[in-house]
């Protein structure tokens, strides 16, 4: 399970969690989260945009 | 435990700081008050009455925002200063910064329930119940620029707080919307809510309201379709902030009787029209390029108008700092900056507002500023499509107002950064 990082607002999708109020159930994979998706917190990045939280990042 | 940002309290902190950092005060800490005024204003038209015994003072709130705050707007001059990069993350979070918007609404509320007295109970001509639904909706208008800068926080206590504030302009949408569709799509032709050059703030005024409207109901429908549940949901956010619109006008009508409502009505337009000024002023004209791959460019500094006119910032919680805004969405008013690379308006939005509502004014202002900024490059522009004969014909290539706006260029604006000499 990995995390990905909004890089305007540090918001962050963590795939065990998921997002559920967006529609991705605990344990949805980025993967499975449309491309057209954008940061719920800040609008202004796109999922394309996010970076992947590396350990001890 | 909240911090205060005052030098002293920093000294002695592990950071290194230049000498700048540890010298800055925030000489806008306290003038962020004056915005509490605002939800005042229907009291102030009260208290004038009281004094002079015209009824004209029903009128004082759109008179003070319309005619009184330009000249003195204009009279507050400007304020280009930014807090130095080390004291933003102490800046933002001070809490006192975000009290004060909290402490708006109590007050906003306050001011509709007693013109609610007014309109009812008191002792008022029909024109002068107008006059005080005018004045009142000057509060719920600037109410929605306290929501804004609520909806657009992390923590649920201020996002439910921005709801309330526009309970009282049924524009409840306008978190949902405003947050996912307009600054996504911002200065596209696809946004609603970024005006195009040759579009009057009149012909604009009903493509926002109803544009954004269905655009967030697409919003919240799409979140539901994947969420695969029923969007008829009090889940649903457009459906919960506008109950609570209909809560608070039941309550209203109960309490004070039906006659209170031809008057919130008049608030309610009255107050999203201010708003939707104000989104007019905001992105005129400005066009993100297409990339290779069919997706816009990225929103940046040169897609938003900006000013710097203190009086109008303090005002409205540093909205004119809008380039900023778009790029940090999340950043708290008291730490939005000043940024060189934006096109600046050529007056604050007290003034920029009347301008609007002045269609032929407007433009005459407007478009050769716009034409600067983009070289004499009208193609550049997001231009309305009913005329784009009209404006290729006026400014396209070829064109004296081309050639001038070319020659011209960013330098005859007053681009500056700092403060104003």
């Amino acid at each position: 399970m990995s995390r990905y990082r909004c890089p305007v607002c540090d918001y962050v999708y963590d795939e065990t969690a998921g997002e559920p109020r967006e529609g991705f159930p605990p344990g949805t994979a980025f993967a499975d989260v449309p491309d057209d998706w954008n940061c719920p917190d800040c609008g202004v990045r796109d999922k394309v945009d996010f970076e992947e939280i590396t350990d001890g990042g | 435990m909240s911090k205060t940002i005052d030098a002293a309290t920093h000294s002695g902190g592990s950071a290194v700081m230049s000498s700048d950092a540890a010298a800055w005060r925030d000489r806008k800490r306290y003038a962020w008050m004056l915005g509490l005024l605002v939800p005042t204003i229907p009291f102030g038209a009260w208290g004038l009455f009281a004094l002079t015994g015209s009824s004209l003072c029903w009128w004082y709130g759109p008179v003070l925002i319309f005619v009184i705050f330009p000249f003195i707007d204009t009279a507050a001059g400007l304020d280009g200063s930014n807090p130095p990069d080390s004291l933003l993350e102490a800046l933002e979070d001070d809490k006192y910064y975000r009290r004060i918007t909290y402490l708006f609404l109590p007050i906003q509320y306050a001011a509709l329930v007693w013109a609610c007295w007014m309109w009812t109970r008191g002792d008022l001509s029909i024109v002068d119940k107008v006059g005080l639904a005018f004045t009142v909706a000057m509060v719920a208008g600037i109410a929605i620029a306290v929501a804004h800068e609520l909806g657009h926080k992390k923590p649920k206590l201020e996002r439910w707080l921005a709801k309330i504030a526009l309970a009282q302009t049924f524009y409840g949408h306008f978190f949902i919307e405003h947050n996912r569709g307009h600054h996504v799509r911002v200065s596209t032709p696809e946004d609603p809510a970024s005006a195009r050059l040759g579009e009057s703030f009149w012909a604009f005024l009903p493509r926002t309201v109803f544009g954004s409207l269905s655009s967030a109901w697409r919003l919240e429908s799409a979140r539901f379709e994947r969420l695969g549940t029923s969007r008829w949901s009090l889940k649903n956010d457009l459906i919960n902030a506008w109950l609570m619109t209909v809560a608070l006008y039941v309550i209203l009508a109960g309490a004070f009787g039906v006659a209170v409502l031809p008057y919130l009505l008049i608030q309610t337009v009255v107050g999203f029209c201010m708003l939707e000024v104000v989104n007019y002023i905001e992105h005129y004209g400005l066009l993100r390029q297409k990339k290779d791959g069919g997706r816009y460019e990225r929103c940046v500094p040169e897609h938003s108008w900006n000013s710097n006119n203190q009086w109008s910032n303090v005002f409205l919680y540093h909205l004119q700092r809008h380039s900023d805004h778009h790029t940090n969405p999340t950043r708290r008013y008291q730490a939005l900056l000043h940024v060189d690379e934006a096109p600046q308006l050529p007056s604050g939005y007290a003034t920029m507002m009347v301008l609007a509502m002045m269609p032929p004014v407007w433009s005459r202002i407007m478009d050769r500023r716009l034409l600067q900024h983009y070289g004499g490059d009208v193609t550049r522009a997001n231009i309305s499509p009913r005329r784009r004969d009209k404006i290729t014909r006026k400014y396209g290539p070829g064109t004296a107002a081309a050639a001038a706006a070319k020659a011209a260029g960013r330098r005859t604006l007053p681009w500056g950064g700092g403060v104003a000499a």
